[in-house]
């Protein structure tokens, strides 16, 4: 049974670690088969130091080609031949064969991009007997883009390790981590102030206090009635995210209401304003994403939605930009 | 779409209360384990059963009074959090993620309440904050809910004078900002409910927003009940506002209602002194506002503060109340043209009772308000609608109860033009007003422009009014009324005979137009009252100088004389007859004998050519006969014509037993006790013995008619007058003519053909009784009884 259990088996053990993981903020990723782990939180020009640990099993020595750790920034873009919402099929990345293969089979036009990619060599080809540790370091690594997790596209950071090998499959083991950039607040942020309508029907004018929010903001506002002719049977707002992938005629975009909150119940007159107060720390929201390295978007939008009594639904979509805060 | 279904809505109910028994018992687990998260859950679903459109206002309120007491629990908790140190502001946020906005707001103003008794912000700003969110509900039932919540649950929040709540940056002037703004929402959504909803419905939701309107009206309260809100506050700001609330609304239903709240929540010193502003919206409401009830509501509790103390009667002087409320009158009904009569007369029936109670004294200003309401009265002819006439009455009433003088109400120039549009049958209501307040109050009407005056208001029931139809006319009521106006006669009296003549003077000429109907009832009390007047000038001596103008009883008599015969029209000789025969009595004790004798006259001209009934000839024979025995005034030759001819009539009475009784009556005719001259026992006994014969022959007419005899009553009678005269000393009546009638009795009683008559025989064993006990009595009296044997 051991002879048999050992075939199979990988000949050694490895394992990332960070120098600060005790210290670091850890924060929850949600992960392809749909669990979620605290994988350690990082932001752009910041120093990723540790060690990895190869721990022959059995005690077994066994021959490399050399050892190596990536530091990889990946944009995943998850559109087949035009289908979209595909779920990914568990451990899709778990080694780089089997992802290679479904690279092959799945993502037929290539949509899977390093934006940054840095190595370090940790070992010359040679034996190894026992357990051995490297210590592996980047200094302040350009990191400019946030992790995402969208529909059609996700965003993420990953530390591989390599053990080469001959003719059989090199050994491969990756570490998530999450990268998180603040912004300050923006020096111009003028309000959003708009009259619409249509004609002879519904004349208003809304407001909202500011056109950048922060993740943890809140949409002050109000809006103003000049003119109802229709039964209005209440008024909504939406948080919307527009998630554009692909550029030009291979633009694939996902739309998804994260937020219906009401504004008003029943029917306004003339002259009536409405308050605006939408907290938008219950919703998890990303910051605005625009034109990720040429593959994607993601925009926020507020949506203000009327319902009439026959429920016919009149709106007014603005954009937004959301923000990561620099918290002081 | 909602069907009307009473089973439907109670359907509907059942199912609500269900749903948020359900959440309650969820967020009550909640409570009880601490669990935040869960109790906002659950609470915000429990208030989710509030979101529904299909309940009547009247079942919603069932839904929100339970929804209430666990939001009390809800609360208690959320203080309870924040002792534990949980963040009230972070509370404050975390409430307000809920995603429907009517749980939210609940929950907000539930939180808010808490947070201002934490004191963490200052409550002005939370009440501004959650006072504003509430614009979120546009929906007047759920609307008016939500804010009637929001009042209920800061009433004792507010940064009132005194109130903890109040600090350097929170002053009174907040809580009321609040209070107004609450006001000002609840009253746009309630007015609002009206154009909701399909026009046929309208009837049905003018009930149920006539249902709500105390969520409205209890703003008003909450601000009479602000300690800081004094006169100057109330009449810079809250007044101000929410009159232009009430205006700009122009709602029939709200206007009435909350215009009516003001005066009944403020104290009635503020409404004194901001009258003009308050009058002043009164002309702005819609012309279909019932303004006259709120006027009237507000005149009476001013009357009623005027009334409440004489302290405060100054204030009113002060403020010129009577021309403000009289201007605002004018203006408001210029504003309503077509208002209909029952207001006009409403209104200045108020403003009446108003000035009656603020300005006793001023008399011309109720002449005033009577005279504004003529002129509005006028050309609209006589007042049909039964309501404005009682109005009316009311109106004309109110003087007459607050001066107790119907003299004061005389001096009134224009009441009597304000009867004048009152229908006949009212004008009679009136006038009988008039003169029970006269009875009642024993007013005494002393000159005879008064008595013009007077006359002026009661003319409904001196003469038949143009219009007048007889035959309506209830027989009872009409003899009241005159009865009433002829003790009316009595109290006009004025001690000056000079002017009392003139009054008597002038009630003749009024009543003796009265017609045939009246005149048997006004004519007998002006009689008296003439009377009463020769009483008065009996005593004294002629006026010496024979002044042609003064008055003498001799004027009187012949103004008496003509006054009687004015009764011939009637006729009523029965009537004239007892009245001459009053005259003659007064004329007797006046030493009048000519004149006496004309009424003796005219008394028996009546009897001879005018009573012809029987029974009326018995009755006027006796009157006749019981006048002229006391007559003194009369020669012998006078005496003896009109005694020759009272004995003629007696014996010509259709009965027998009249014309016996009569003729033994006559005999007192000649013998007057007091008076030596008048004694003629002969023509006594001559009268008795006529009486006896007659009684025998009406035995016989008796006997041969009916076979007995009949009674021997008069038989007694006539024993008595021998007894009475035989007491009284007539010579002509002797012991024996008395013992022969006792035993012609005896004899009678014991025959076979007498019938029995108990009556008759105990009549007869008394008065043997009494000949028994004058016998027994001593002294002169027993003598002259003694020889009389029973």
């Amino acid at each position: 049974m051991d002879f048999l259990v050992g075939a199979f088996k990988p000949p050694c053990n490895v394992s990332i670690s960070f120098v600060d993981t005790k210290t670091r903020k850890q924060v929850p990723l949600k992960k392809d088969n749909g669990q979620t782990i605290m994988v350690p939180l990082f932001q752009s020009q910041e120093n990723i130091i540790g060690e990895v640990l190869i721990e022959p099993t059995q005690g077994k020595k066994f021959e490399h080609n050399g050892v190596k750790i990536e530091l990889l920034g990946q944009i995943v873009v998850l559109v087949i031949g035009g289908l979209s919402h595909y779920t990914w099929p568990d451990s899709i990345l778990a080694s780089s064969v089997l992802f290679s293969s479904v690279a092959e089979l799945y993502f037929d036009r290539g949509n899977f991009y390093d934006f940054t990619s840095l190595v370090r060599e940790l070992d010359v080809p040679g034996e190894l007997f026992e357990r051995k540790t490297y210590q592996f370091e980047f200094s302040t690594v350009e990191m400019p883009h946030e992790s995402y997790n969208g529909i059609n596209v996700r965003l993420r950071y990953i530390l591989k390790v390599t053990i080469g090998r001959n003719y059989i499959s090199n050994i491969v083991e990756c570490q998530d981590f999450v990268v998180r950039n603040f912004t300050p607040p923006p020096s111009i942020n003028n309000s959003i102030k708009m009259e619409v309508g249509i004609e002879d029907c519904l004349h208003i004018e809304f407001e909202y206090g500011k056109s950048k929010y922060h993740l943890k903001d809140v949409i002050i506002g109000k809006i103003y009635f000049l003119l109802v002719r229709i039964k209005i049977k209440n008024m909504e707002l939406e948080i919307r995210r527009r998630e554009s992938t692909g550029s030009g005629p291979n633009t694939y975009v996902e739309t998804e209401t994260l937020a219906k909150f009401e504004l008003m119940d029943g029917a306004p007159v003339r002259g009536e304003s409405i308050p605006v107060r939408l907290f938008l720390s219950p919703y998890e929201l990303t910051p605005t994403y625009r034109n990720i390295n040429n593959k994607f978007s993601v925009k926020y939008y507020l949506n203000l939605v009327f319902v009439d009594e026959e429920d016919r639904r009149y709106f007014k979509q603005q954009e937004i930009t959301v923000y990561r805060l620099l918290e002081s | 779409m909602i069907s009307d279904g009473v089973e439907d809505e109670e359907k509907w109910l059942t199912a609500g209360i269900a749903g948020l028994q359900q959440n309650a018992f969820y967020m009550h687990r909640a409570l009880d384990s601490n669990n935040l998260r869960d109790a906002l859950k659950y609470s915000a679903q429990m208030l989710s059963e509030l979101r529904t459109s299909r309940l009547s206002p009247h079942k919603y309120y069932e839904l929100y009074m339970r929804s209430f007491d666990e939001l009390r629990k809800l609360e208690m908790f959320f203080k309870e959090e924040a002792r534990r140190g949980c963040s009230i502001i972070d509370l404050y946020e975390l409430v307000q993620h809920a995603g429907n906005i009517l749980p939210r707001l609940y929950l907000l103003c539930t939180v808010g309440s808490v947070y201002i008794k934490s004191k963490e912000a200052p409550a002005k700003d939370v009440l501004k904050d959650l006072v504003e969110m509430c614009r979120g509900i546009q929906h007047p039932v759920r609307g008016l809910f939500l804010r009637s919540y929001l009042s209920q649950v800061s009433r004792d929040k507010l940064p009132d004078i005194g109130s903890e709540y109040e600090g350097d940056a929170d002053t009174v002037i907040d809580a009321v900002e609040f209070v107004l703004q609450n006001f000002t929402e609840m009253n746009k959504l309630w007015v609002r409910m009206q154009h909701q909803g399909p026009a046929r419905e309208k009837e049905k939701r003018e009930k149920e927003r006539s249902e709500l309107r105390d969520l409205v009206g209890k703003n008003l309260h909450v601000l009479s009940q602000i300690e800081g809100v004094d006169l100057d506050m109330y009449k810079d700001t809250v007044l101000p506002r929410v009159l232009e609330q009430v205006v700009n609304c122009k709602d029939e239903l709200a206007q009435h209602y909350l215009m009516d709240c003001i005066i009944q929540v403020f104290p009635d010193e503020y409404h004194l002194q901001t009258l003009d502003v308050l009058l002043s919206a009164c002309p702005q409401l819609q012309p279909s506002v019932d303004i006259k009830t709120v006027l009237s509501q507000l005149m009476e509790r001013l009357s009623n503060y005027a009334a409440s103390s004489a302290e405060v009667l100054p204030e009113f002087l002060q403020v010129e109340a009577f021309s403000k409320l009289s201007n605002a009158i004018g203006k408001v009904i210029e504003a309503h043209v077509d208002m209909p009569t029952i207001g006009v007369v409403t209104l200045y029936s108020s403003l009446l009772t108003f000035t009656l109670h603020v300005h006793p004294d001023r008399l011309d200003y109720a002449d005033l308000v009577l005279g504004a309401c003529v002129k509005k009265l006028s050309g609209k002819g006589k007042i049909e609608d039964s309501k404005a006439t009682k109005q009316i009455v009311a109106l004309l009433s109110a003087p007459l109860e607050k001066y107790n003088d119907i003299v004061t109400a005389l001096k009134l120039s224009n009441y009597p033009r304000v009867m004048e549009y009152l229908d006949t049958e009212t004008n009679k209501v009136m006038a009988t007003v008039i003169i029970q307040s006269i009875m009642k109050n024993k007013t005494c009407i002393e000159t005879e422009d008064k008595v013009e005056a007077l006359f002026e208001l009661v003319k409904g029931l001196i003469k038949d009014l143009e219009g007048n139809h007889q035959d309506e006319i209830d027989e009872d009521d009409f003899k009241e009324e005159q009865n009433s106006f002829a003790r009316l006669i009595q109290m006009l009296y004025n001690e000056d005979p000079e002017e009392m003549f003139k009054i008597i003077c002038t009630v003749r000429k009024h009543i003796l137009t009265g017609g045939p109907k009246r005149l048997p009832f006004t004519i007998p009390s002006l009689i008296f009252s003439c009377l009463k007047l020769v009483r008065q000038l009996q005593g004294q001596d002629e006026n010496p100088f024979g002044n042609e103008t003064s008055t003498t009883p001799k004027k009187i008599f012949q103004l008496l004389n003509q006054t009687i015969e004015a009764l011939s029209s009637v006729p009523a000789p029965e009537l004239s007859l007892r009245l001459y025969l009053q005259c003659a009595e007064a004329a007797n004790d006046c030493d009048l004998e000519p004149v006496a004798y004309e009424f003796f006259t005219q008394a028996y001209i009546l009897y001879e050519e005018e009573i012809s009934d029987s029974k009326a000839q018995v009755t006027a024979i006796h009157l006749i006969i019981g006048t002229l025995q006391r007559m003194h005034v009369f020669g012998v030759e006078n005496r003896d014509t009109l005694t020759h001819k009272a004995t003629g009539y007696s014996a010509k009475l259709l009965k027998k037993s009249d014309q016996c009784r009569a003729v033994y009556a006559c005999s007192h005719l000649f013998w007057v006790d007091d008076q030596e001259n008048m004694k003629d026992g002969e023509r006594v006994l001559l009268c008795l013995k006529r009486a006896l014969r007659i009684a025998n022959a009406a035995q016989q007419m008796a006997n041969a008619a009916r076979g007995n005899t009949g009674s021997v009553t008069l038989f007694v009678e006539i024993l008595n007058k021998y007894l009475y005269f035989f007491e009284k000393g007539n010579p002509q009546i002797t012991v024996s003519t008395i013992q022969g009638l006792i035993e012609l009795i005896t004899t009678e009683m014991q025959s076979d053909t007498t019938t029995p008559d108990p009556a008759a025989d105990a009549f007869f064993a008394s008065t043997l009784r009494y000949i028994q006990f004058q016998k027994q009595k001593g002294g002169a009296i027993s003598e002259k009884y003694e020889p009389i044997k029973v």
